[in-house]
């Protein structure tokens, strides 16, 4: 029997920016499967050229919409390194906290508004409202916190205002911030029972072998700085970057590609939970194995599953930074002295779609003369493509039809959370 | 849903993005704890961010982004011609936004620097009014999702809508927020458009002036202002230029 199966997706819905699928299959064999990034260029690196680094962290964090204050965060530690800049440890923690909202803030639409409709049947999730608003609820409640937290610390839930060069540029309300404990506190038994709603998720059974890089801390769950490490065996510093991402161009896309050991890698929440499972908390740690999610997975569906146990584990790290913070003198600084000077600097931090690499180079005016971001998705774009040419040679089977290889397709890029207008900036 | 006795109008709304971070869409799907009632007040019919429906019978556009590709000005055509109400949603469709700093280079320039010989296509920032009629601007990077909220009231129910005139200033006397020039930082609340509650000196930001300018900007007191305060003609300009709202040095045209 022939089979033949065509797929074409213009402008992938619920995601992030204009992406484009293909797939042709031809008496079983599978001609073409591609993932091409369309997106409009924006072109920040030439608009970062001559920028003072006091616009830098602003302008960057409208390279994306969803994770402003991982860029913004990204781009202020970059100007720290080059300008030899410590941060107060006040600041530290605060910009964590911020980081942990942003995060559960985004896992959160990823996985109720982005990916959850798939699994239920749905165009998207506002049906739900109606129909089930049970989960509408949990998403909200869940969104809500997550943006509170930023809003609460950052300035704003999109691009954040107080991550400044050298530290905040104001520090919290206490009331504020233990009302933001008890809420965290009130929003463990939402976590549990959104682990319960995808553990009844039938979530495709597809694997490809392939690299996994995050970041690396000392005994604690990485998300600010550090080492690169791999399921390849590759473990180096954040400020080689260049040897870890080999960004190159791909004639079907605007976002540029990445490799590092193989032809493509991961990175984002399933890289993170692969190479760091022993640091996590341990109620994320439960949910995990609740949910039969164990490293290393190199099924990528699994990433909304290894989303969902990240929001368990900022949960309990927030209600821990919160109390850190409140413990902290009222005349704790949280900006540091300095003067701007010539240098270069190298940053990456784990945003919620995985690591972001920010370099500036500065003259002794504090303003910038080189620039380079290396977003995620950019890191992930090669690595969806690969899996496409698998998923499409697997489900090319009897009784597949060209919509449910569509679905699966979409399923497959939705599962990666991309950021696309971030991968091409 | 009835308001004061008056059954609203529930108008169809379709969703659009173009060159920008999407950041002002999502603002949509933002203020959880009046997201419901939100929903509720609209229809949504399309919008690729959170939905796969892909409805064609939209009555209200909102467009966020600018237009900086041929493929989009077809797009935008094609929204205009649909929508009876076409909205600019956020700084980038109004004035064009941060993404008008790239037209400090040529497109060959630009480029040259980010893809070297493989360059890709892109002209000139245009904003959604540089291309086809708008009937209104929201502006904001990214925009008040509370400030949204009150305008779709005032279209539920069929009422009149208008952006306050006043300078940011004036939201951060309201919510006794220090001045920023009061810290020795500089700040362009005095001339830009309120509207935002004045997040940024809040936390501890001066003011870029990303909803443009107010009314009738006291540029003369500004400038004297920031020269007493020793602040140079270029830290301003930085500003000034960053978000595409101001009228930039040496134009005469207002953006
Ligand atoms: S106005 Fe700002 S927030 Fe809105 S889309 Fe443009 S860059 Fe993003
Ligand atoms: S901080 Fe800026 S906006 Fe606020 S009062 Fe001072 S000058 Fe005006
Ligand atoms: S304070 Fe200024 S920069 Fe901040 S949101 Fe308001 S207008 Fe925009």
């Amino acid at each position: 029997m022939k089979l033949d199966l065509n797929v074409d997706v213009h402008h992938l819905t619920r995601v992030e920016g204009h992406g484009n699928i293909v797939v042709r299959i031809q008496d079983g064999k599978v001609q073409e499967a591609r993932w091409d990034v369309v997106e409009t260029p924006r072109y920040f690196e030439a608009m970062l050229l001559n920028k003072h680094y006091t616009a830098a962290g602003i302008l960057t964090a409208r390279i994306c919409g969803i994770c402003s204050i991982g860029h913004c965060l990204a781009s202020v530690r970059a100007s720290e390194a080059a300008m030899g800049v410590g941060v107060p440890d006040l600041a530290g923690r605060l910009r964590l906290l911020a980081k942990h909202g942003e995060t559960l803030q985004s896992h959160v639409l990823h996985l109720f508004f982005l990916a959850a409709p798939d699994f239920l049947g749905l165009d998207s999730a506002l049906p739900l409202m109606t129909e089930n608003p049970t989960v509408f609820g949990l998403a909200a409640r869940l969104k809500g916190l997550g943006n509170r937290i930023c809003d609460a610390v950052a300035g704003r839930t999109t691009h954040p205002v107080s991550i400044q060069v050298g530290g905040m540029g104001a520090r919290p309300d206490p009331t504020v911030l233990r009302s933001l404990r008890q809420q965290i506190e009130a929003a463990v038994p939402d976590l549990a029972a959104t682990a319960e709603v995808f553990a009844g998720f039938d979530i495709p059974d597809f694997e490809r072998e392939t690299e996994f890089v995050s970041l690396k801390a000392d005994g604690q769950y990485p998300w600010i700085g550090g080492r690169v490490v791999s399921t390849d065996g590759v473990d180096r510093d954040e400020h080689e970057y260049r040897e870890l991402t080999h960004e190159y161009l791909n004639e079907n896309n605007t976002s540029k590609w990445c490799k590092l050991s193989r032809d493509a890698f991961a990175v984002g929440a399933l890289a993170r939970f692969n190479n760091n499972h022993a640091a996590l908390h341990p109620a994320a740690r439960k949910v995990a194995a609740d949910l039969n999610l164990s490293p290393v997975s190199h099924n990528p569906f699994h990433c909304n599953l290894a989303q969902l146990v990240e929001c368990v584990h900022v949960a309990h790290e927030s209600i821990a930074l919160i109390d850190e913070i409140l413990a902290a003198p009222a005349d704790a600084p949280i900006m540091a002295d300095f003067e701007p000077r010539a240098g270069e600097g190298i940053s990456a931090v784990e945003v919620p779609r995985g690591i972001l690499y920010h370099r500036y180079v500065y003259d002794e005016d504090g303003r910038i003369t080189e620039a380079d971001c290396v977003i995620p998705t950019t890191q992930n774009n090669a690595n969806i493509h690969l899996d496409m040419g698998a998923l499409a040679a697997q489900f090319a089977t009897r009784g597949m039809t060209d919509q449910k290889l569509e679905l699966l397709c979409s399923m497959l890029v939705r599962a990666y959370d991309p950021c696309i207008s971030c991968s091409v900036h | 849903m009835r308001y004061l006795g008056i059954e609203p109008i529930r108008p169809r709304v379709g969703v659009f993005s173009f060159t920008c971070c999407e950041g002002c869409v999502l603002q949509l799907a933002n203020k959880e704890e009046t997201l419901g009632p939100f929903l509720e007040a609209i229809q949504v019919v399309n919008f690729r961010e959170i939905s796969t429906e892909k409805g064609a019978d939209y009555e209200i556009a909102l467009v966020e982004g600018s237009i900086s590709r041929d493929d989009e000005v077809e797009r935008l055509r094609q929204i205009r011609d649909q929508a009876k109400v076409l909205v600019a949603l956020g700084t980038c469709a109004v004035f064009g936004g941060v993404n008008r700093l790239k037209d400090v280079f040529s497109p060959q320039e630009a480029n040259r620097i980010v893809y070297g010989d493989q360059s890709r296509e892109t002209a000139p920032i245009r904003a959604v009014h540089e291309v086809v009629p708008v009937d209104l601007s929201i502006p904001g990077c990214p925009i008040s999702k509370v400030e949204l909220e009150r305008i779709v009231q005032h279209v539920a129910l069929d009422l009149p809508w208008q952006f306050p005139e006043y300078p940011v200033c004036v939201e951060c006397k309201q919510r006794f927020t220090v001045c920023m020039f009061d810290k020795g930082q500089l700040c362009l609340g005095p001339l830009t458009r309120a509207g935002c509650d004045a997040p940024c000196p809040a936390g501890g930001l001066g003011c870029w002036g990303c909803r443009g300018p107010a009314a009738d900007p006291n540029h003369a007191e500004f400038d004297a202002l920031v020269a007493r305060r020793g602040f140079s003609r270029a830290q301003v300009q930085d500003r000034l230029s960053f978000f595409g709202g101001f009228p930039t040095e040496g134009s005469e045209e207002k953006p």
